[in-house]
């Protein structure tokens, strides 16, 4: 097919100068657009307003299809569990057995761990809940990684927040409308959460690598301390994430960082609650009269 | 017979019809979206950008040049990037497009798979690089299943269009 040779769509002066206003309309309008890119890079909270409100409009939309998807993937499961119900009952019996033992161990440290709390004088400061909501949607296209919580500013959700699902944690509130809001997964790109290995207590940072994985480097340099299977939770340095929340299982290590999976998996967790920040306790100051 | 009972008033529904289809096509497209699933990776395409090329290389005359900054800004809203990535990117197709008609000599469908695949590839790419992601741990190459499942999904869409087309002009 040759394309239009002319696009001129005649003589007529009128048309032509429609044509020529189009051209105008489009140049200015585009330079005007990366303007607004760059706005909303320089300035992220900028059109929070609009926003939100398409936000609120597209949310039940989402919402109502959400329970659909959900109970195809139950269906799935519940024939594949058909397949391997004899071995799969022998694997559980035989976990369940060690996990009983296990449990035991862990009630008497719990009790032995209070005893000694309380000979420290030390106090626990826990962040509250503000809700409990579903979590209905992300992304899809974008290489942003934002999930869409079914809860917003009419029920106490506040940018800044951490969300935390029964696995582990999720990520935190990015920008809220009334009744959704979006949420910085973790395994975005900009998110960065303080945490700490459970098998020694040293300190790292987990980035989100965009892929569904995330980055995990030691803040000790030269240091090798990462092991396949090792588990990181928060550490509460610097606020925000409540202390000891599962973050994510280590399943390769390079050098001196790993990548590692988050142990709560954004696509078939339903419901996570919204925390308070955390804000750890000040130190009693020494200045003080 | 549907010829026969034409009026004036089935020939204002089919004016409109005309005008409001590619439209109305190309929103439902951005809001593909808000399906309720949560994804891990950036895999789905951007479905809103696939159906506006499409339009435009299965109809060079059917839209003024501004209309990629109306149906960016929707996409936009839908879509979680920075406000303005669709409007100033569509747009920006859109010019070079009409800039590449006037050189071309001769098109066809492969052609036109050609210049949607790479379209696509700058798209997404500038895409990544508008919401901010230059020193973060992000990956390109996370990217490029995405691309790859876009540019073969286009033929799709260009016969959807077609579809569209046919039932949109009356005779």
């Amino acid at each position: 097919m040759a394309p239009p040779r002319n696009r001129r769509p005649g003589f007529s002066r009128r048309i032509q100068f429609g044509l020529f206003i189009g051209y105008v309309v489009a140049v200015v309008g585009g330079v005007c657009a990366l303007g607004l890119v760059l706005l909303s890079r320089l300035d992220p909270v900028g059109f929070s307003a609009l926003r939100s409100a398409a936000l609120d409009a597209s949310a039940p939309v989402t919402a109502a299809g959400r329970s659909i998807v959900t109970g195809i993937q139950a269906v799935e499961e519940t024939i594949t569990g058909y397949f391997r119900a004899g071995s799969q009952n022998q694997e559980l019996r035989a976990e369940m057995r060690r996990a009983r033992r296990t449990l035991i161990e862990t009630q008497s440290i719990r009790r032995q761990n209070a005893l000694l709390r309380r000979t420290l004088k030390v106090i626990d400061h826990h962040s509250a809940a503000v809700v409990t909501a579903r979590l209905i949607g992300s992304s899809l296209s974008s290489a942003r990684r934002l999930g869409t919580l079914a809860a917003g500013a009419r029920d106490g959700v506040r940018p800044g927040q951490p969300v935390i699902a029964a696995d582990g944690l999720i990520g935190r509130v990015l920008e809220t409308g009334r009744s959704a809001s979006r949420i910085l997964l973790l395994t975005d790109g900009e998110s960065t959460v303080p945490v700490r290995l459970v098998r020694n207590g040293v300190a790292a940072l987990v980035r989100g690598r965009g892929d569904g994985t995330v980055k995990i480097t030691s803040l000790l340099p030269g240091a090798r301390p990462f092991r396949k299977g090792d588990i990181v939770t928060t550490s509460s340095t610097g606020g925000i994430y409540p202390p000891d929340v599962p973050v994510a299982v280590i399943t390769q290590v390079e050098g001196d960082t790993a990548v590692g999976w988050p142990l709560a998996n954004p696509e078939t967790v339903d419901f996570a609650v919204v925390r308070q920040p955390y804000q750890p306790p000040l130190p009693p100051s020494r200045l003080a009269p | 017979m549907a010829e026969s009972t034409i009026t004036t008033e089935s020939m204002r529904a089919a004016r409109i019809r005309i005008r409001v289809v590619p439209v109305v096509a190309t929103m439902v497209a951005s809001t593909a979206s808000l399906l309720p699933l949560v994804a891990t990776t950036p895999l789905m395409p951007p479905m809103g950008f696939l159906m506006l090329l499409a339009w435009r290389l299965l109809r060079p005359e059917l839209w003024p040049v501004w209309i990629g900054l109306p149906l960016g800004f929707v996409d936009d809203l839908l879509s979680g990037q920075p406000l303005g990535t669709a409007m100033s990117l569509w747009t920006l197709t859109l010019l070079v497009l009409d800039l590449m008609d006037s050189y071309m000599i001769w098109r066809d469908h492969w052609i036109d798979w050609l210049v949607a695949a790479i379209a696509i590839i700058i798209y997404i790419l500038a895409g990544y690089w508008f919401s901010g992601f230059r020193g973060s741990a992000m990956d390109i190459a996370a990217l490029i299943p995405q691309m790859l499942l876009a540019i073969l999904i286009f033929p799709a869409f260009v016969r959807i269009c077609v579809r569209l087309d046919r039932w949109r002009l009356p005779l």
